[in-house]
This record gives structure tokens, sequence and C-alpha cells, in this order.
């Protein structure tokens, strides 16, 4: 295609991503390195027949010149990258010489704020990802040995979980592991302790999120395994078998090799997703035990006071770390797009 | 012998794919049938068989279904504004992510310069970032200009942050599409838009309605985006669901929320229902093309 008729048909794409993504990214860069400015204070004396008073006032003259010269607000480099409700490197190394022990280091990191949402975000990703990976592959594998005529409903029942909104399958869950729900009656129940809450603790709190996450993603895998099982080579599998080979041995020796490419790339999109876990925090009002990267940047921005300066410099951070996970798919289309020339 | 334990083995498959299908769809036909009780049967204290009989919905409306929550959410609560907001978003961002996105990856697939992998490498790391992260860039110019809160900016939003996802989509249905097919509509004095328009979008008609479906999920799913740039009365679904959860706790009208989840979900079922093989496909055709 010529260079000019490639530019017409991109240009409206290239001009929304420009527009939209490019220049917003550059605004949180700018909004994370510059804090809104201070009011600027005057005492002016005022003199009257009974003698003189100081009085303190804002100065609107000078803010709105500081609002000319320096739009931006204050330049304060990587401070706000720094301070308590991020970095926290004061806090960090004072930490860091107190505890010896390793774990208690950890334990006392999480109380910060920003490396309480790391800890879950991270958690939440690497829990997830490995359980509906697994998961998914064995519905797959399932699923591929029943008759056709029952897969169809299967797939359509399979796929609620994942296309329904993420918002409200946390509630829906939410709903039932309410201690007045289904869920939380039969997990009563089964403990035996009436007044059991999976609300009150934290660890289950996590774990709740954790199975949501996993009942999400589910189909995902499963759905992408049972395509890719379809294109498995009879001829393969038969001569195995002939050779006295069991199932397990299939699945282990055929099977997943064959089928390697699409783990790898459920994987990624997987971790990518599970990244920016959000939605069921809301669902779950699990913002008192667990908060991720996501939550933490809503958070900032949403009240009456949305703190623009805190909220980028956390976009910022959480954009560094989905690029730090992303460097092995960019390091795969790289090679990808050289060995097509 | 070896029957008996192939027999044992179906039972095994079998009780997990029931397991599994139960533990997918179960949630969704309790809170249907759960939204038609009043509040102390769906969240009963006393006995949860009461959510399936209907026990109190019984003594206070003569029967064991009642319509109270829906009535309070699309009547007094004017959850309808909300379908119709989310209508509207939902169908301008279909339409205009299509047709900028089928333009935009159809020369991405047949153009081969450096700068085709620049651009694409550009919309991965684009659509990998979480859409919320971008939201503190728009929020002082919108303010500034005054055009915060409003349906066409959050559409305009929505279109251009979706644009990666769907530019990859398309992309890799165009791969498919092989190139000979233009070379031959230009030999016949074709432009390239004219091959564009008039060969290639009717073979490439079930990619686009398989993108199609994804950027509608993508658009009626969203909350970060849609609940930080429109005002209360503007909301669509999801957000206002969200504002549910916190004033109808504290007023006791948790059957309203219960209501507008179910009135939210419906639509998703119906879509799953007509278009089971185009998502399947969909979710298929990155992996399988990589």
């Amino acid at each position: 295609m010529k260079h000019k008729t490639f530019f017409w048909f991109i240009l409206p794409t290239f001009l929304a991503m420009l527009i939209f993504i490019f220049l917003p990214l550059i605004s949180i860069f700018l909004q994370s390195i510059h804090t809104p400015h201070e009011n600027v204070l005057m005492t002016v004396e005022n003199c009257d027949p009974f003698g003189c008073k100081k009085v303190t006032s804002i100065d609107h003259d000078a803010i709105n010149d500081l609002k000319k010269t320096e739009p931006l607000g204050k330049f304060v480099g990587l401070d706000i990258y720094f301070d308590r409700g991020h970095l926290a490197i004061e806090n960090v190394k004072m930490l860091w010489k107190k505890d010896n022990n390793f774990f208690q280091f950890i334990k006392a990191l999480s109380d910060l704020p920003f490396y309480k949402a790391i800890f879950f975000t991270l958690t939440f990703t690497f829990t997830v990802t490995p359980i509906m990976l697994v998961l998914g592959f064995l519905i797959a594998l399932s699923v591929n040995t029943i008759s056709k005529k029952l897969r169809g409903i299967i797939i359509f029942f399979s796929l609620l979980p994942m296309i329904v909104t993420p918002l409200i399958g946390s509630i829906i869950l939410f709903w039932m592991i309410d201690s007045r729900g289904i869920i939380g009656n039969l997990i009563q129940w089964l403990l035996s302790d009436p007044d059991l809450s999976l609300k009150a603790s934290t660890s289950l709190t996590w774990i709740m999120l954790i199975v949501y996450g996993v009942w999400h993603a589910i189909p995902f895998s499963f759905i992408v395994f049972y395509a890719g099982l379809q294109t498995v080579p009879k001829d393969q599998l038969e001569s195995a078998k002939i050779d006295g080979a069991n199932k397990f041995e299939e699945v282990i020796y055929i099977i997943i090799p064959h089928l390697m490419p699409l783990i790898t790339f459920v994987a990624l999109m997987q971790l990518m997703d599970n990244f920016r876990v959000f939605e069921p925090i809301v669902g779950f009002s699990a913002e008192a035990h667990a908060t991720s990267l996501s939550w933490i940047i809503f958070n900032d921005l949403g009240g009456e006071t949305r703190q623009l300066s805190a909220a980028a410099t956390s976009s910022i951070l959480t954009i560094i770390g989905v690029i730090i996970l992303l460097s092995p798919v960019l390091l795969r289309t790289w090679k990808d797009f050289k060995f097509k020339k | 012998m070896k029957k008996i334990s192939s027999n044992r083995f179906s039972i095994l498959i079998y009780s997990f794919i029931i397991i599994w299908v139960f533990l997918a769809s179960f949630p969704f036909f309790w809170t249907f049938w759960g939204s038609f009780k009043v509040e102390l049967d769906f969240f009963s204290i006393s006995d949860w068989y009461n959510a399936v009989t209907g026990k109190n919905t019984f003594d206070t409306y003569n029967s064991q279904f009642t319509g109270a929550g829906y009535e309070g959410a699309w009547v007094q609560e004017e959850f309808w504004r909300s379908f119709v907001n989310s209508a509207i978003v939902c169908f301008f961002v279909v339409l205009t992510s299509l047709t900028i996105g089928t333009l935009g990856a159809y020369a991405l697939s047949r153009s081969n310069y450096k700068y085709t992998f620049w651009l694409l490498i550009t919309a991965l790391i684009f659509r990998a970032m979480p859409p919320i992260t971008l939201v503190a860039g728009y929020l002082p110019p919108f303010f500034e200009w005054n055009i915060w809160g409003i349906l066409p900016t959050t559409i305009i939003v929505l279109v251009s942050i979706n644009q990666p996802f769907t530019l990859w989509m398309l992309h890799s249905f165009f791969q498919n599409i092989p190139k000979e097919l233009d070379e031959s509509a230009k030999v016949d004095g074709c432009s390239q838009f004219q091959a564009f328009r008039h060969v290639i979008i009717p073979v490439m008609w079930p990619g686009v309605v398989t993108t199609g479906l994804f950027s509608f999920l993508l658009a009626y799913n969203d909350f970060a985006v849609t609940a930080m740039l429109l005002s209360d009365e503007n909301r669509t679904m999801i957000p206002k669901i969200a504002a549910f959860l916190g004033t109808t706790y504290t007023e006791g009208n948790v059957m309203f929320a219960v209501a507008a989840v179910v009135s939210a979900t419906v639509p998703l079922f119906i879509l799953v229902m007509f278009f089971q093989k185009k998502i399947v496909s969909g979710l298929t055709q990155g992996a399988v093309k990589g």
C-alpha cells in the first residue's frame, strides 16, 4: 500500500489514539511532577480610628499571576512519587533499618497504602492466573470427551461468568456470600459458626476476591483450550495409543506441548487483565481489606477533592508495572515481525 | 476390568462438568429468582429456604412473586434513563469503533513498512494499560472546556481507548483475507478505497460483526471510565448500579439494586444466546493467530 493511501486510511484511528491516549499520557506525567499552587496569603494592616489590625487574606492577584506563569502548578519533581501515599521512601528506609526479619519488614510495608495495593494486586494476579489455566484446561479436556450434542449448551453456560459485567458479577456473588445469603449461610452451617462473616477478615476477603477472579476468568481459558484441542493431530494420538500410552501420558506428552503457544497466550492476557483488578473490590465493598492499584487511582479521582496529582502519579507507576509485565509479549511480537519479513 | 475403570472415568468427567456448569450458571438463576422476592426472603436471616418459596413475599403481596423491586428501580429510581443512556453509548461506540477501526486495521494489514510495526506495538502497549490510568489526564481539559459529564465526550473516549483492542482484533481477521483479492480488484480498475469498500468488507463481514460484539461488551461493561466521566443524570447502567449500592442499602431498598442488576444482565444473556458462535470465534481468533 502506498504511503499516502495508508495515511488516509489510518488517520481517524491514529488521531483518536493520539488525542485520547497519547496526550493524556503526557498530561498525567506532567501532573505527576507538579502540585497545585497553594494559596498565596497576604497580611494587610487595616487601620481605623480604634487602632490597627493585621488581617490575613488570600491574594487572588498573586495566585492568578502564578497560574499564568506556571499553569501546571508548582514543579516538585519526583516528590509525589516518594511521598507517603506512593513509594514512601522515607518510611521504607526507616522500616528497613528497624526490622531485621524480612517477613516483619514485608508485614510492616503492607501497612503503607501503596504497598498494600501492590501486594494485593500481585497476589491476585499470580494466584488467579495459574488456577484459571489449570481449571480451564481440565474443563476443556472433559468437555472434549463428551457427546457433541451436549457441548453447545455447556459452552453457553460457561460463557456467562466471563461475559457478565465484572461489577455485576461480583455484586451477585457478594449478595450470595453475605452472611444472610445462601453461600454465607452454607459456610456458617458447614463450620457451625453462626457469626462467621466473610467480610470481616482480611484473609477471607482475599480468598473471596480470588475465587471471584477465577470464576470470571475460567471461561476464557476453557474456550481457547477447547478450540485448541480440536486441532490436535489425530494420528499422533492414535500412534501414542498403539505404543501403549494411557490418557494421562497422552495429555502430558502430546496435548500440552501442542497447546503450549495457546497456554502462553492465555497466561499473558490474563496477567494483563488481572493486574488491572478493580471492579470486584467495589462490588465486594472490600476496600478495607484489599485495595489494588486501579482502585487507588479511582479513589483519588473520586469524591469532592479529586486529587489529580496523586492519581496521576499512581497511574504512571501502574503503567510502568504493566510494561514490565508486558515485556515478554513485546519481545515476541518483535520477533514475529522480523520473522515475517 | 478395563471397562469398569473407563466407566468410572466418565462418571468423574461428567460430575466435573456438572459442577462447573452449576457454579457458572447458578448465581444468575438464583439472583433472577430472588429478584422477584422481598428483601427478607432474598437475604434470609431465619431460613435460606425462604428465598426459594418466598414465604415473606407471600405474606406481604399475597403471591410468591412480586415486581416491586423492578418497579422501584425502573420507575421510582428512574433506571430507564440509565438504560437509554447505555443504549445510546453502546450504539455510537460500536458504530464509530468499527468505522475507524476497519479503515485503520485494513491499512495496517496491507502494509509492510517499519512504521506499521511500531503502530501495532504502540497499540498493544495502549491496550494493556488499564483505562482508569488515563482518566486523570481527561479531567482538567474536560472541566476547562465544559464538556465533562455529557454522553458524546464519554462516547469518544470509550471509542478511543478501545481502539487498540479493535485494531488488533480486526487486524488478525484482515490477515486471513488473501491480498490477491485487493490486487485483482485494483487490476479491474478499483481504487484502494473502492477495493476495500466493495470487495474486502463483504468478505470481512463476519469478522466485523464479531469485533462489533466485543466493542459492544467493552462499552456496556465499562465502569471505571463512565463512572468518572458522566454526571449523575447522564449515568449509564453500570455506574448507576454502583450508585444504588451506596444509597439503597441505607434506605433499605436493596431489592431495587437486585432488580437493576438482573435488568442489566438480561441483554448480555440474550447476546450470548444469539451470538455464542461469534463470541467463541472472537475469543479464539487472537489466540490461534498469535
